[in-house]
């Protein structure tokens, strides 16, 4: 077994995730916020199948769940996004103010 | 060799998803995100979850990318006005996301080498790393007995059964969700 790799697939998780952070800050299209959040999700994933190789399978299954949670998060997200561009003509996160008192 | 195509794929990886990012055409951004998940895909076969390669392709690129890109052309967002936000904004984000990169790299310090030096210097447990993660050599002798999948599912369908079942409500709640939501009119 050789877990040399650990550290570097753990060091790509990290730059991934710090990737999808700024992203999710940056932008204000509502859908490529969205692909920022599955880039971070990918970031986790990586990190649990790196840690995996020295603490069992399980890491393997959470990723399975997680893949699982991101199709949910994406489907619904996404009529979400759909239901909001029907009320404002806009995907921009700066046009969704209905909350602002 | 292993380690060589480790690092070009993540050099794909980690520029597919900056240009995510950076490109301002919503279907570009998509691309680059496609292009970022099917390096990840490589690596998780690199990093002996096989099985993931597979799911990741399957479920992410094949299913969760196409349905962003169906969300994009439907609602034709590149011929639309888009923007990223102003220089303060800019700023706060990079420095946000270059403090989490900074904290995010003491993962770097999470090597057996390391844990193997630690283990040495204390006499009463062995220097040995089998020794140090049981789990892993069973993982290994699991994997070789059975196979990937095999030693995958064997766990999933036993110890982790509940959680499976209630992840295919959650699925069903996401379904009926997404319809509910979409839908102008039921």
């Amino acid at each position: 077994m050789p877990p040399d790799l650990l550290g570097p697939a753990l060091a790509l998780s990290a730059v991934l995730f710090s990737i999808g952070t700024a992203g999710v800050l940056l932008r204000r299209s509502s859908i490529v916020l969205f692909m920022c959040i599955e880039i971070m999700l990918n970031a986790v994933n990586l990190a649990f199948i790196a840690l995996a190789q020295l603490h069992g399978v399980a890491g393997q299954i959470m990723v399975f769940f997680v893949m699982t949670v991101a199709a949910a998060e994406a489907a619904v997200g996404l009529a979400i996004i759909l239901v909001v561009f029907r009320h404002k003509q806009s995907v921009d996160l700066q046009h969704v103010n209905l909350l602002r008192g | 060799m292993t380690e060589a195509v480790f690092y070009i794929f993540a050099a794909v990886a980690v520029l597919g998803a900056a240009m995510c990012v950076l490109q301002r055409s919503a279907v570009s951004s998509l691309v680059w995100l496609l292009t970022t998940m099917l390096s990840l895909a490589a690596i998780f076969v690199l990093l002996q979850a096989e099985l993931l390669g597979v799911l990741q392709v399957l479920v992410y690129v094949g299913a969760i990318l196409v349905l962003f890109l169906f969300v994009v052309m439907l609602l034709n967002v590149d011929a639309l006005q888009q923007y990223s936000r102003g220089a303060v904004s800019t700023a706060a984000a990079v420095a946000i996301g270059g403090l989490l990169l900074v904290e995010l790299f003491a993962l770097w310090r999470y090597t057996p080498s390391r844990l193997a030096a630690e283990l040495a210097q204390s006499p009463q447990m062995a220097s040995d790393l089998a020794l140090a993660f049981p789990a892993a050599s069973a993982n290994a002798e699991a994997i070789a007995t059975r196979g990937i999948v095999g030693a995958v599912a064997a766990p999933m369908f036993q110890t982790y059964l509940v959680p499976f079942e209630i992840t295919s409500i959650l699925l069903l709640v996401a379904l009926i969700g997404a319809v509910v939501l979409a839908k102008k009119r039921l």
